[in-house]
């Protein structure tokens, strides 16, 4: 019956393993002994910048703990309207706020515009291409195999770039050679790792610490593709929240505004 | 290391091969001692999440789990919180896809019991459930010690379904695979490269015990 005790033994272990204290993400006591807790539902564009803001927004709001996920805009609005536990949405195109404001899911006088987006043809520092020199025909050299770009079903930058491939007439030419990655931020890693020749990502991206020096970029004009619109809303479960209501006015006050502008994030006006 | 996710991936481990020894030696036995012969669905359903893709898998989970579902809604109106990107909405999703993880090979060690024994306690007076936990259970022991290591691995590292059931939400469904994951995407290799070492390490010693325990080389 030897084995019989271990069994049970183990078995008791798992219970009690399972009874350990659950992650309480739910709490929203803004006492001082329990910081709030916020959780940000970010588009992939903001990943190093919103990752640098947020260091910068508790060291100066101690009360507040946020915890960030990021995604393509596309498929956190899939989560957020299927009723995924976020506070604040950062979404790399208006229209995803706007949605779950008709939905009914967000605070519709909380909507605001942080940023314009833009969008650059990347390569890593050891590939031949010259992107400022070839402008968007960097993206057919014949040496060039794979082009990493968000994917355009979901992410706003993955549509942006077939609009700008469509407008210079390459979509046709470029359809074979495209890899899509879930979110911006992959198509980015895609071609950071050497996997993809040229990628078609987001500024901010380029800009950020882990890429900045590892390759060369050159701005796709905006007149290529429709308007890249990011913006952001308090989402329903949190509109008493004043966490929520702190870190909104921190991303579109002075001390926000300071570090997305460094990523490329210009505010509409500047 | 992500210490919350690393924490939060083994409670969910721990759930998951909870749940499935007492929801799946059940199963397993009657699969292993029924005559019937409508068994062969009940088997194919149980190794049904072997071949289905997570996307799959996941996107059921999501509508049956989520707040316009039967079951969601009344989950939703008792408790106050939807299952879906919760903790309950992974250990649940971690549940179903590691049903065959753990069923099979509780199946295969019940049928490798020899009938006759079982067969004798009850001639002898010994009520079924008796007979399973006294003669049953003790005999096919090292194979169910195999189904509960199985599906703790194999809850350790699945990827697609926690994703798509869990939005990656950091503390309470961000599991150690999708650390990785979000790790590779913020260019941040070595971090990912310690995550993933331990991940394979983790994995290969799991499979040594297991297969180590049915050659009988370790003495439990």
């Amino acid at each position: 019956m030897d084995g019989m005790r271990l069994l049970l033994l183990i078995f008791f272990l798992m219970i009690w393993g399972c009874r350990k204290e659950q992650p309480d993400g739910q709490s929203s006591s803004a006492s001082a002994k329990h910081p709030e807790q916020i959780t940000v539902a970010a588009a992939a564009d903001l990943k190093f910048a919103l990752d640098e803001l947020l260091v910068a927004f508790c060291a100066h709001h101690p009360d507040v703990q946020v915890t960030a996920t990021y995604g393509s805009s596309g498929s956190l609005f899939v989560q957020i309207s299927n009723g995924a536990p976020f506070d604040l949405f950062l979404s790399a195109d208006m229209a995803y706020p706007q949605k779950l404001i008709e939905q009914g899911l967000a605070v519709y006088e909380s909507a605001f515009r942080y940023a314009n987006g833009h969008l650059v043809i990347w390569v890593r520092a050891d590939s031949p291409l010259d992107p400022a020199a070839l402008g968007m025909s960097a993206l057919v050299e014949p040496s060039v195999r794979k082009v990493a770009i968000a994917n355009p079903q979901h992410a706003p930058y993955g549509r942006a770039a077939v609009a700008a491939f469509e407008s210079a007439g390459l979509y046709d030419s470029l359809r074979d050679r495209l890899v899509l990655g879930e979110n911006v931020a992959q198509a980015a890693q895609f071609v950071e790792s050497g996997a993809a020749d040229v990628g078609v990502i987001a500024l901010s991206l380029a800009l950020s610490p882990a890429m900045r020096d590892k390759g060369r970029y050159w701005e796709i004009p905006q007149d290529r593709h429709p308007p890249i619109e990011p913006g952001g809303v308090i989402l329903n479960r949190a509109k008493d929240s004043a966490g929520a209501q702190q870190l909104r006015a921190w991303i579109v006050g002075p001390g926000g505004r300071s570090i997305l502008k460094r990523y490329g994030f210009f505010s509409p006006d500047e | 290391m992500d210490w919350p996710a690393v924490g939060l991936t083994v409670q969910l481990a721990f759930g998951t091969a909870a749940i499935l020894l007492v929801l799946g030696l059940p199963v397993a036995y009657w699969l292993a001692t029924t005559r019937r012969r409508f068994k062969f669905v009940i088997e194919a359903l149980v190794a049904l999440p072997i071949l289905l893709p997570p996307t799959v898998l996941g996107f059921y989970l999501l509508l049956a789990l989520g707040p316009r579902s039967p079951l969601g809604s009344m989950v939703l109106s008792w408790t106050g919180t939807a299952i879906p990107f919760s903790f309950t909405g992974i250990l649940a999703a971690s549940v179903v896809f590691n049903l065959p993880f753990a069923v099979r090979p509780f199946t295969s060690a019940f049928a490798a019991v020899n009938r006759r024994f079982l067969e004798a306690s009850w001639c002898l007076g010994v009520s079924p459930t008796a007979t399973f936990f006294r003669i049953a259970l003790p005999l096919a022991w090292p194979g169910v010690l195999t189904g509960v290591v199985l599906s703790f691995a194999h809850a350790v590292g699945e990827f697609g379904v926690v994703l798509m059931v869990g939005g990656n939400i950091p503390g309470v469904t961000r599991t150690i695979s999708l650390v990785v994951y979000d790790q590779v995407q913020a260019l941040d290799y070595a971090a990912a490269h310690r995550t993933a070492s331990v991940l394979l390490a983790f994995s290969f010693v799991v499979l040594c015990a297991t297969f180590a325990t049915q050659r009988r080389v370790l003495p439990i």
